[in-house]
C-alpha cells in the first residue's frame, strides 16, 4: 500500500496549464473552482510546549460551504507514536500531506532503527507545503515529544513557513484568541494548567468563530505515551454571562 | 481545404453543429483554442493525428475550451453542450450492533427530466463492501468499478477479504489525484475482520469514519432524521426502518431524489441486497381500460384490391436436425 502513498505524492504536480484549467473551472461550473466548496476545515488548533511534553488541542467542525459535513472530526492525527500534527485548511490536503508525512517519517524511522525528531517532521511537512504552496491550502502545527529536546511545537502555516514556538495557534478561530493566549500563556506551566489554558483558548474561539465547533479534542504528549481527552460541547468552560 | 485529416475534435465538432445545418468540416482559425499563432492550420492537425504522441498525464481540457469558445459564437450562446448526468440523490448509511445498513433512492435526473426511475446506486465493491454513490453517475460507477476490481486483485494475491478502510484509502487516492475533477460522493460501508465500518470520501479526496451519514442533494433532510433518532448499537429492524426513514425525508424533500427505495444490509454472516425495499408511494395504477371498441370509428367506404403476386423461383432446404 505505501506505493499508493508515493502515488498521491508525487501527483501533487499538477500538470494542467492556467488557461486551460480555468476555462476547465468555468466549464465544470462552480463546482471546482471555488473553494468554499471543498471541505475546510476551518477551524482553531493549538499546541502548547510544557516541561516533559505538549498539550494539543483542536475543535471537531468540518464544512463544506455553510454545511457542517462533520461535526467529531479529528483534527489531531497521529504522525508517529509521539509526534501528532494538527490540521486545518482543506480536508483533503491535510489528509493527503499527514499520509505523505507518515510514510515518509516511517520509512526514516526504520532506517535509523530510531525514534524520529519531531524537527524531522515538521521540516517534511514544511518541504510538502513550500513546494506545492500553489495547489494546497493547509495550515499545520506539528507538536511532539523527542529524546533530544523534550517538547517541541512548530507552526507550518499556509506558504510554508517553519518556525518553533513555545505555543501556537492556527486556523480560523485563531485571530479571536492572540489577545487570550498573548496575556494568558506563562512558561514553564504544568501539564494540568496547559490543558485548562488550551481548553480555555478553544472554547473562547469556538463561541466566537462560525467555522469552529462542536467538541474540544486533547492530547498529552510525553515520554509516557499519549493521553486522549475528548471535552463535551456542554462540558466546556464558559466565560461571558451574555 | 478539406484536405487535412479528420481528427477526432473535428469529428465531434460535426456532431454538434449539423443540427442546426451548418455543415462545418474546419475550425475556423478564430476559435482554435490558444496555440502559437505562427503555425500554420495544417501542421497543427497533423501533430493532432499522424504523429504519435505519448499522452499527457491528467485532465486534457482543450475539448473544454472548445466548447466554450463554441457555445458564445455559435447561434449566440443558445447551443449549449449536452449536460452530463448527475443523480442528484440521497443516500445514507448507519452503523448497528451487528453491521451496515446502506440506503439510497432511485431517480437518475438529466436536468429537469427523470432519466432512470430505477437506477442502482449501490455499488458492489466486494463481498462484504458495498458504496453509494452521488455525485456525476458515470464518475461513481466507474470510480466503484475500478475500486472493485482493485480489490479482487488484492484477494486474490494475498488470499485475504479486503477491509473497508483499505476501499476507503484507494478510492481517497484516486479522487486526490484528480483534484476534485471526479465528481463522486461516496459512502462506503462494510464489514470486515476488525469491526463494522462507515467511511464518507468527498470528491476532492476527504474522508470521514462516521457512525452515521447522509450525502447528495436530499442530505439536509435525511441527516435530520438520522440526528434525532440514531442511537450506538441498535437492532437490524430499528436500523432498516431509520435509513428508510431517512430517505424517504429526503424523496420527499428533494427534487433530484424519488422513486424506490433501496437498502443493502451487510453483517458479518452476508449481504442481503433489497432492491426495492419500498416502492414510490404516489405511481398512478391505470384507472381504466383506455382501448376502443370495434366498431367506434364509422366506416364510410371500403375498397379492396388484390395484390397479384407471381411464384418466381422456389427453393427448399432442409435443415440437419439431428
Amino acid at each position: 500500500m505505501c506505493c499508493l502513498v508515493t502515488a498521491r505524492v508525487r501527483r501533487l504536480r499538477c500538470s494542467c496549464s492556467s488557461s486551460i484549467r480555468d476555462a476547465a473551472h468555468v466549464a465544470h461550473g462552480v463546482r471546482n473552482g471555488n473553494d468554499s466548496l471543498t471541505p475546510l476545515a476551518q477551524t482553531t488548533i493549538m499546541a502548547v510546549e510544557f516541561d516533559g511534553g505538549v498539550v494539543i488541542g483542536a475543535d471537531s467542525r468540518t464544512t463544506t460551504g455553510a454545511y457542517i459535513a462533520n461535526r467529531v472530526t479529528d483534527k489531531l492525527t497521529p504522525i508517529h507514536e509521539r509526534i501528532f500534527c494538527c490540521r486545518s485548511g482543506s480536508a483533503a490536503d491535510t489528509q493527503a500531506i499527514s499520509d505523505a508525512v507518515t510514510y515518509q517519517l516511517g520509512f526514516h524511522s526504520i532506517e535509523l532503527d530510531e525514534p524520529p525528531l519531531v524537527q524531522t517532521a515538521a521540516n517534511l511537512f514544511r518541504e510538502m507545503c513550500y513546494r506545492y504552496r500553489e495547489e494546497l491550502m493547509a495550515g499545520i502545527i506539528v507538536a511532539g515529544w523527542d529524546k533530544r529536546r523534550g517538547g517541541q511545537v512548530y507552526t507550518v502555516p499556509v506558504g510554508g513557513m517553519l518556525t518553533r514556538q513555545p505555543v501556537s495557534v492556527g486556523g480560523s478561530g485563531s485571530s479571536y484568541i492572540y489577545g487570550y493566549v498573548d496575556s494568558n500563556y506563562r512558561a514553564h506551566m504544568s501539564k494540568e494548567e496547559c490543558l485548562q489554558f488550551t481548553a480555555q483558548a478553544l472554547s473562547l474561539a469556538m463561541e466566537r468563530d462560525g467555522s469552529s465547533g462542536g467538541v474540544v479534542r486533547l492530547a498529552v504528549i510525553s515520554e509516557h505515551g499519549v493521553e486522549r481527552r475528548v471535552v463535551a460541547g456542554n462540558q466546556l468552560p464558559s466565560f461571558s454571562a451574555i | 481545404m478539406n484536405n487535412f485529416p479528420e481528427t477526432c475534435a473535428t469529428k465531434q465538432l460535426n456532431s454538434v453543429t449539423t443540427g442546426h445545418g451548418t455543415a462545418i468540416t474546419e475550425i475556423p482559425t478564430s476559435l482554435r483554442p490558444n496555440r502559437s499563432g505562427k503555425k500554420n492550420r495544417l501542421s497543427v492537425d497533423m501533430a493532432l493525428s499522424h504523429v504519435f504522441e505519448t499522452p499527457v498525464s491528467g485532465f486534457n481540457f482543450e475539448n473544454s475550451t472548445r466548447n466554450i469558445l463554441l457555445e458564445n459564437v455559435l447561434d449566440e450562446g443558445k447551443t449549449k453542450a449536452p449536460k452530463p448526468l448527475k443523480t442528484g440523490t440521497t443516500i445514507a448509511g448507519v452503523v448497528y450492533k451487528n453491521g451496515v445498513v446502506l440506503g439510497a433512492d432511485t431517480r437518475a435526473t438529466s436536468s429537469e427530466v427523470v432519466a432512470d426511475k430505477t437506477c442502482a446506486k449501490i455499488h458492489y465493491i466486494a463481498p462484504n463492501i458495498y458504496c453509494c454513490g452521488a455525485g456525476t453517475a458515470a464518475d461513481t460507477e466507474k470510480t466503484t468499478d475500478l475500486l472493485s476490481s482493485n480489490l479482487t486483485i488484492f484477494s486474490m494475491n494475498s488470499g485475504r477479504n479486503p477491509r473497508v478502510v483499505m476501499a476507503a484509502n484507494i478510492l481517497q487516492d484516486i479522487l486526490f489525484r484528480y483534484r476534485g475533477m471526479i465528481g463522486a460522493n461516496l459512502i462506503l460501508g462494510g464489514v470486515d475482520c476488525t469491526g463494522n465500518h462507515l467511511y464518507r470520501v468527498g470528491p476532492f479526496g476527504s474522508m470521514d469514519k462516521v457512525p452515521y451519514l447522509a450525502m447528495g442533494s436530499g442530505d439536509l433532510a435525511a441527516m435530520g432524521i438520522l440526528e434525532d433518532r440514531f442511537k450506538v448499537n441498535m437492532e437490524v429492524e430499528e436500523a432498516k426502518t431509520l435509513v428508510c426513514d431517512a430517505i424517504h425525508a429526503g424523496i420527499m424533500t428533494d427534487l433530484g431524489s424519488g422513486n424506490n427505495i433501496d437498502l443493502c444490509i451487510i453483517t458479518r454472516r452476508g449481504v442481503d441486497y433489497i432492491r426495492p425495499y419500498q416502492e414510490s408511494e404516489y405511481k398512478q395504477r391505470r384507472q381504466e381500460k383506455y382501448k376502443y371498441k370495434p366498431g367506434t370509428t364509422p366506416v364510410l367506404t371500403e375498397n379492396i384490391v388484390p395484390l397479384e403476386l407471381e411464384l418466381v423461383h422456389e427453393m427448399v432446404q432442409t435443415m440437419e436436425t439431428a
